[in-house]
């Protein structure tokens, strides 16, 4: 299978190129909805091919084919070199690649169950159940349940040596139950907005009691709607662990991508408020803040062998005790701004240029219950579940909405709320940080949906949180 | 390379009459040169093939895709489709396939896109980047070229070829940006330079930028912004399936909009990208979704409007199973208003070049919280008096554009980037009455 990218690689070299690497890819993915008790969507998608990148100077160049015939494959890694030909037309400053280890090598994600080898009769009937179990809350209009599970293989060459293999196992699922009011719509999600999903088989949905909280989520859409308005004004937040997980993805996760610091994603995605100058003196957020980056946690979303261009998976401090101290970056990017190359460069399918992503980035426990946390809280919102997140091109201004929320009232959960929302800047909201969640509420989330680039591409991530408390947050935002 | 017509028909031929079937094969090249710090930094290919099969075995139903033509990919394709649908329960709702309908071949494709190379979109690229001396670029120049085509058993046949371009990018001064954005369907319409001058002076005129007291404030919106309130009106309220599921805000023959206001998708009409068929084959149609101010209608793929006792309009695609259908050719009609004039009507205002990160907070109220991007200016006595640090807001699309909050509609119709792909929607510029702005860029 080597075979496929090295005519391409060899092609590129002939053509021109100084450094050329190559990935074929044999991606399986199977995705199923159930919609009140009927299969709305039941695909299985296949796809294999070839990417090829070529670098002459500071150019880049890349060709994507499904046509795996000798002669197409040549003929992509001759057009990637072309294209980094045209490139040179408006080049950059010389580039070179930051050393990694040459490296030949096999990784197989650790999983016990395959999940697209688990009869499509028992998922569906779990999903199924699921949906009938919500549907006994009459108020329920819509109850949805979804699976969804990625086997990909990647064969990764590079001009320099490089021969590595990894197969990837990715499984989740999850489900929603949706209230329809008066001119209003609550939903409750489980385990979280989108689902769960981890690295691993089909044990990562027997893991979540996906039938045994199907009631209680119908039961919570529907009391929504007969809630009180969130209360509006500056408050303590304590954050549910996914809310918070996703809090971390777009907060630090894409402030710290590498590519975006250096301008890269200036035009679409943005930049970020962080300069490299202040990097290990930045002030992120309180002492309780300690975020890594870490490629090798088993069983989360963003765990590999090795990134797309060969580099080994690793473990990178990113936030220590509130100081900012590292990035997401690839052999490119770290190059330029001096940094040893983190291993977070990754392509969604062989058809997309790999780019600085997300490995998991998650914040390391604290030494707090999420019960301690509403005992020592006068007044403040307790809030679950991401329902709407927007936060601006320099990841400061946000605003995040949930699904549900309590009120706490002098160490007391309250009364739901419905529609919460917070605001805040990031550094400011990271410094009000005043309890984390312990090592028994921690949890390893993960995000299937992350968007970026041009060509858009999707990538996977995982990001650890436990549950959090911010003091004085702007709560209760109204359209 | 494959023939799409060849593999769509061999497709259905190796089902045969095991199944009800219906083949979709798009063949084509994207390429796409991206820039940022005023050089290339990325500069992508791909020649895809998409593959994709439906078949209803007795009423069973599963969905395969692939990206092989051959004839032994077509085969596993075919066999894995109905493995699949053998194992599921019977759709109830299986609205059948659509009859055979006649749809002359269409051509929408430019050969200036067809045949576009590397160096001619790099040309463009430094072109937009030479308008803006002493000045940062970044943005991208695309050029997509497609055949497609459609077989399902019932003996329907569809095929077409399109192409878009894009150019689309950002002027940066350091303290401040501008934008600007070009489609078409010829790549040779693409002008470098204009876009890149136009992206130049919003970022020069975007320096020393104030924060403004957040509130409501009348707002003159450029086409981007009203090409995302359009898109969100789409998705979440013009969608079948949602209007179904009670979650679309869309109330069928009441005036939810101002009378200034008429939206319609035309994938065929004057300008348009162009799109024959849907992805049930069902042809494409002008469908008139807001004719001044009352909603019409919304539209629907067969599924939907079997669940809503009434016709497709030709709107699947290939989420739609989940999803919903979706109007991809959306114009917001224009008006008889000069840009210039709008801005010179308003008092105390804020005219705004771009939203960013947009997110809805409840789809049948269609409260949307984002931020404004790459160019956001005080208007006062009707002439743009400085510039604005990026806002927040948080408000209601359809109340934007609801009734008496229509001060002016622009004539300067165009493709405007929506935030979520390019080539769906052309707009106009917009000048409201009320803009709920919620947040400064200090919180």
């Amino acid at each position: 299978m080597f075979d496929h990218a090295q005519a391409a690689v060899e092609a590129a070299l002939a053509a021109g190129a100084t450094y050329a690497d190559g990935r074929y890819v044999e991606a399986r993915d199977e995705q199923i909805e159930v919609l009140n008790g009927m299969v709305e969507q039941l695909d299985r998608n296949e796809a294999a091919g070839v990417g090829v990148r070529a670098l002459i100077g500071s150019s880049w160049g890349f060709f994507g084919t499904h046509d795996l015939s000798p002669a197409a494959l040549r003929a992509a890694g001759t057009r990637a070199t072309e294209i980094a030909k045209a490139s040179a037309v408006v080049p950059g400053k010389p580039a070179p690649l930051a050393d990694v280890p040459v490296v030949q090598a096999e990784y197989e994600t650790p999983h016990s169950e395959a999940p697209l080898e688990v009869p499509l009769a028992e998922k569906v009937d779990l999903l199924m159940a699921v949906t009938a179990a919500m549907q006994e809350v009459k108020q329920i209009r819509l109850a949805r349940a979804s699976l969804g599970a990625w086997d990909t293989h990647k064969w990764f060459v590079s001009s320099q040596g490089h021969r590595i293999h990894q197969h990837l196992v990715e499984t989740g699922g999850g489900y929603d139950a949706t209230a329809v009011g008066e001119g209003e719509t609550h939903r409750r999600s489980f385990p979280q907005s989108f689902g769960q999903f981890e690295t691993g088989g089909f044990e990562v949905v027997r893991r979540w009691d996906f039938l045994g909280n199907a009631p209680r989520i119908a039961e919570e859409a529907a009391a929504l709607l007969d809630a009180a308005a969130c209360p509006e004004g500056e408050m303590t937040l304590i954050l549910e662990p996914s809310q918070l997980a996703l809090q971390i993805h777009e907060s630090v996760g894409h402030a710290i991508e590498l590519d975006r610091i250096l301008g890269w994603e200036a035009a679409f995605a943005g930049t970020s408020h962080l300069e490299l100058p202040k990097l290990g003196t930045h002030r992120y957020g309180s002492e309780l803040m300690n975020i890594t980056a870490d490629a090798t946690l088993g069983g989360a979303l963003g765990t590999f062998g090795f990134d797309d261009e060969g580099t080994p998976a690793q473990r990178v401090p990113i936030v220590d005790r509130g100081r900012w101290v590292g990035v997401l970056s690839g052999r490119d990017s770290a190059a330029i701004a001096g940094l040893p190359p983190g291993g977070m460069v990754r392509g969604d399918g062989y058809a997309r240029l790999p780019m600085v992503r997300m490995t998991n980035v998650g914040l390391l426990p604290g030494d707090a219950t999420l019960e301690e946390m509403i005992a020592e809280t006068e007044r403040g919102v307790f809030m679950s579940t991401n329902r709407s997140w927007s936060i601006d091109d320099k990841r400061l201004n946000f605003q995040f909405g949930c699904e549900i929320g309590w009120e706490i009232k002098n160490g007391k959960l309250g009364r739901l709320v419905k529609n919460p929302t917070y605001t805040g800047i990031t550094p400011r909201f990271w410094a009000q940080l005043d309890m984390l969640g312990g090592e028994k509420e921690w949890v390893h989330w993960g995000t299937p949906n992350c968007g970026k680039g041009q060509p858009m591409q999707v990538a996977h991530t995982g990001h650890s949180a436990s549950p959090g408390r911010f003091a004085e947050v702007r709560v209760g935002v109204k359209g | 390379m494959t023939d799409p017509r060849q593999a769509a028909d061999r497709l259905i031929e190796i089902v045969g009459k095991r199944a009800e079937a219906e083949a979709t094969v798009a063949v084509g090249r994207l390429e796409l040169t991206r820039f940022a710090n005023s050089f290339i930094h990325q500069n992508v290919g791909e020649e895809y093939v998409n593959v994709r099969l439906r078949v209803s075995a007795g009423g069973r139903v599963a969905t395969v895709t692939g990206n092989r033509g051959d004839d032994a990919a077509l085969a596993k394709l075919a066999e894995s489709a109905l493995t699949v649908a053998a194992t599921q329960p019977v759709d109830e709702d299986w609205p059948g396939l659509t009859a055979p309908v006649a749809i002359a071949p269409a051509d929408f494709s430019h050969p200036s896109t067809n045949d576009a190379v590397p160096a001619q979109r790099a040309a463009a690229v430094k072109a937009f980047v030479d308008a803006g001396s002493g000045l940062s670029a970044a943005g991208f120049c695309d050029t997509d070229s497609f055949e497609t085509a459609f077989a399902n058993s019932a003996d329907h046949r569809a095929a077409a070829r399109g192409s878009r371009a894009t150019i689309d990018g950002i002027h940066q001064t350091g303290e401040s940006a501008g934008s600007a954005h070009q489609t078409s369907n010829a790549f040779a319409d693409l002008d470098g330079a204009a876009a890149g001058a136009l992206a130049a002076d919003r970022a020069r005129r975007g320096m020393h930028a104030f924060d403004l007291k957040p509130g409501e404030y009348e707002v003159v919106l450029a086409p981007e912004p009203v090409a995302t309130i359009a898109v969100f009106l789409d998705f979440y309220g013009f969608n079948g399936k949602a209007l179904n599921e009670g979650q679309s805000f869309v109330e069928l023959g009441a005036g939810q909009f101002d009378p200034r206001i008429t939206i319609v998708d035309d994938p065929m009409g004057p300008g348009a990208l162009g799109e024959a068929y849907d992805s049930e084959g069902t042809p494409k149609q002008s469908t008139m979704l807001v004719d001044a101010g009352t909603t019409k209608t919304v539209v629907h793929d067969r599924r939907s409007a079997r669940r809503a006792g009434t016709k497709t309009t030709g709107h699947a695609w290939a989420m739609s199973g989940s999803l919903g259908p979706l109007a991809g050719h959306v114009v917001v009609e224009p008006g008889p208003n000069a840009v210039d004039d709008m801005i010179a009507a308003v008092e105390r205002g804020v005219y705004v070049a771009t939203f960013n990160y947009c997110r809805i907070l409840d789809p049948k109220s269609q409260v949307v919280t984002g931020l404004t991007r790459n160019g956001t200016f005080m208007i006062e006595n009707g002439a743009i008096t400085g510039a604005i640090t990026n806002l927040r807001f948080t408000q209601s699309f359809v109340k934007a554009l609801g009734p008496g909050n229509i001060l002016g509609v622009g004539n300067d119709l165009r493709y405007a980037d929506s935030e979520f792909g390019q080539g769906v929607v052309r707009a106009p510029s917009l000048h409201l009455a009320s803009w709920n702005f919620t947040g400064g860029a200090a919180g």
